[in-house]
């Protein structure tokens, strides 16, 4: 398949792990930390940001590709697990874009040390509980059922169907694996850490970039604003007729600002 | 054998098209009339009384939370009042879902009512259903984690003299010496109920644990027999019945008529694919609940929401796989609402037009005392289980029925059934010490069930 040259799969050893990293193109490193589901696969964004960065995309461990580590027992954890990570790869500070659970986790990274980011990115985030609306239960949804959740428009959104390589057995028992480790890492507080706006007010000089979609059913706008009141200086930009992945349902906008974010 | 009763003790009143629309699991609680509630568990606990007058060697009770489908939320509190109102039957707990809280207070709990029964307690330990993790937000991808250190504790809590200090991967206590410790010592037996996962089975063969399979279809329930055996057998232990239970739907009445009048209304209260109203998939599969082979049937079916499910898994007898006993576990619970609506005529109808099928496969066995009796039979020589439990009364069945039903079965079945106990030497968990049987020299160890009673049953009357 030609779009599969433009990655490949690397194991990194790390503290006894054998995390699996996925990398392809070019520039300026750039840390992407996937969502709650899983990797969803190597999309158009990817390869558009892979023109200027070489995208480096570790799959979370026990997401049922990289194996299961015991002692992360929440998402303060796993950003700490990724600091060792950053630091032995010497990749610090490196360009962050975190997704939904993801973007939880590159928060974590820098309310602990900002200073291992040079810009960072975070789009329909977790992590924080938003003062209006509630954060979408995942787990009273079937796999199916979430995706569906997750965009505005699935009948009508480029890519859905590319996600996870399509829905069926295989995309749905790794989907299972990606839920139970988030179960494990998220399920109660439910997808938040109550203390991550207090701890988000010690940056003073990290570039951050908010993406959100205005219709996300996820992780609700308010959010969003929550994030930007507790990040000096953040940008939050809301995405029209968009819900939870504007990475794909509002490709061309999103490749625009978080292009013109890191360049 | 041990010869005991059970009932879900069902909210009889819950309100079937909700019900069928969202499931037991999800009918919200303002369809519960508490004057309706304070009658019902009154009644059964007379039940239970009765029961013990009637001859039953023990009572069995469950739990399950946020449904209609089962009253005891909290069963240990009916457990209390029957070890005060009964003398002689065992209180038998099928079981505390161990993930749900602190096991110290379990231990505690229990423990009072072996002391208060004067040990009478058979203390039984479940997982808890996949709607239970979300009931009492128990994190269900440690389900198995916590049941295992929990069990732990609690046996350690009930024989090891305090004070200690537990710091254990999901428990911690910095002062352990509960008081009062069970009358039975070392400890009450445990007794472990299930569907058939075959996960729970290893770890009962590990334990030495008699393992309780609920109403399970004869087939895989056989194979999960042989999956426990061949554990036990890597031990050094040859299974026989006393490392099994069984419990069996039976109803009895004057005539056949009435009794399948009285059966049908089980097929609303769990028998046959009436158990998928239990809960919706998402509540009755919850992420990090499932095994890695019932994970796998799960992705088959929920990934295409367009295919039909078989009706009943297990129509055709024959032999079965682990992969398959895992795979029965699924579909029974998964049965309705693989589309996004459900039409609750046709699901009503599809429910309780399964009552042949569910008597066909035995699934439930009615009739008159005389038509029942070789069934029973049957079952016994199949599964040859040691602990035999009668489970009767689920879904809106009337006190009157209720009653007349168990008289019945007590005065004109039990006794044959104690005879065939007897005959196939069926010994109880009393009768014969679980895992103290000697492994036969260098031979493979020998099988407690066997489906060939059954499917000479099957061959002699077609379906």
């Amino acid at each position: 398949m030609a779009e599969k040259a433009q990655w490949h799969q690397e194991t990194v050893n790390l503290d006894g792990a054998e995390l699996q990293v996925i990398k392809g193109g070019a520039g300026r490193p750039l840390l992407v930390l996937h969502e709650e589901m899983g990797h969803p696969g190597w999309l158009k964004w990817h390869t558009e940001l892979a023109r200027e960065h070489s995208l480096i995309i570790p799959l979370h461990p026990g997401f049922g590709v990289s194996p299961r580590i015991d002692w992360i027992w929440n998402v303060r954890d796993l950003a700490g697990f990724y600091a060792r990570f950053l630091r032995q790869q010497k990749l610090n500070p490196i360009d962050v874009i975190g997704f939904s659970l993801g973007g939880w986790v590159a928060a974590e990274m820098a309310a602990n040390n900002q200073e291992q980011f040079r810009r960072m990115v975070l789009v329909g985030a977790a992590g924080v509980r938003p003062p209006q609306g509630e954060i979408l239960d995942i787990f009273q949804l079937m796999a199916p059922a979430e995706l569906a959740a997750s965009v505005l428009d699935p009948e009508n959104t480029p890519e859905f169907d590319q996600l996870y390589g399509g829905i069926g057995p295989a995309a749905f028992e790794l989907w299972e694996e990606a839920r139970a480790a988030t179960a494990r890492l998220a399920w109660v507080p439910y997808m938040h850490n109550p203390s991550l706006p207090h701890l988000l007010r010690v940056i003073d000089s990290l570039p951050t970039l908010l993406v959100w979609g205005r219709e996300d059913r996820v992780v609700p706008l308010s959010a969003g604003e929550a994030y930007q009141q507790a990040i000096a200086g953040s940008r939050l930009v809301v995405l029209d007729q968009c819900g939870h992945r504007p990475e794909i349902e509002q490709n061309a906008a999103f490749v625009r600002e978080v292009k013109g974010f890191l360049s | 054998m041990h010869l005991a009763y059970f009932t879900e003790r069902p909210y009889r009143y819950a309100p079937q098209d909700r019900v069928i629309e969202k499931g037991f699991f999800g009918t919200p609680n303002s369809f519960f009339d508490p004057a309706k509630g304070h009658e019902l568990y009154h009644e059964y606990i007379d039940e239970k009384i009765l029961c013990e007058e009637l001859g039953f060697d023990g009572v069995a009770l469950n739990e399950h939370h946020d449904t209609p489908f089962t009253m005891g939320a909290v069963m240990d509190v009916e457990a209390s009042i029957l070890a005060r109102v009964t003398k002689k039957v065992k209180i038998i707990l099928i079981g505390n879902p161990l993930p749900l809280g602190g096991p110290l207070r379990l231990a505690e709990e229990l423990a009072m009512i072996d002391v208060i029964s004067g040990g009478r307690l058979v203390a039984g330990w479940v997982r808890g259903a996949g709607s239970e993790q979300f009931a009492h937000n128990a994190n269900p991808a440690y389900n198995r984690e916590y049941f295992n250190e929990a069990h732990d504790f609690i046996v350690k809590a009930w024989t090891q003299p305090g004070p200690w200090r537990y710091e254990g991967r999901h428990f911690h206590y910095r002062f352990v010496d509960p008081w009062p410790v069970p009358m039975q010592k070392p400890h009450p037996q445990m007794w472990i109920p299930g569907l058939l996962s075959p996960e729970t089975a290893l770890w009962c063969a590990e334990k030495r644990y008699p393992y309780i399979a609920l109403a399970t279809f004869l087939e895989p329930t056989v194979e999960l027999w042989n999956i426990y055996r061949d554990r036990a057998a890597e031990l050094g232990y040859q299974v026989g019945p006393e490392n099994f239970g069984y419990m069996q739907k039976v109803y009895v009445a004057e005539t056949e008529e009435k009794a399948q009048e009285i059966a049908k209304f089980d097929m609303f209260g769990g028998a046959g694919s009436g158990y998928s109203l239990f809960a919706q998939p998402a509540y009755n599969f919850p992420p990090g609940y499932n095994s890695k082979l019932a994970t796998r049937r799960i992705a088959t079916q929920f990934s295409d929401p367009n295919k039909k499910r078989s009706s009943s898994p297990f129509q055709a007898a024959g032999e079965t796989s682990r992969a398959e006993v895992s795979a029965a576990q699924v579909d029974h619970r998964s049965r309705f609402w693989q589309e996004a609506t459900v039409d609750i005529e046709q699901t009503r109808k599809a429910i309780f037009g399964q009552l042949p099928d569910v008597l066909n496969s035995f699934g439930i066995i009615c009739g008159t005392p005389k038509s029942v009796i070789p069934k029973i039979r049957v079952v016994l020589e199949t599964l040859r289980p040691g602990i035999f439990i009668i489970w009767q009364n689920d879904g809106p069945i009337t006190r009157k029925d209720r009653e007349n039903n168990l008289k019945l079965l007590a005065a004109e079945v039990m006794p044959a059934v104690r005879e065939m106990g007897k005959e196939l030497d069926l010994k109880s968990p009393y009768e014969a010490k679980p895992g103290a049987r000697p492994l036969a020299h260098a031979g493979k160890p020998e099988s407690v069930g066997s489906l060939e009673p059954w499917k000479a049953w099957r061959q002699a009357h077609p379906y």
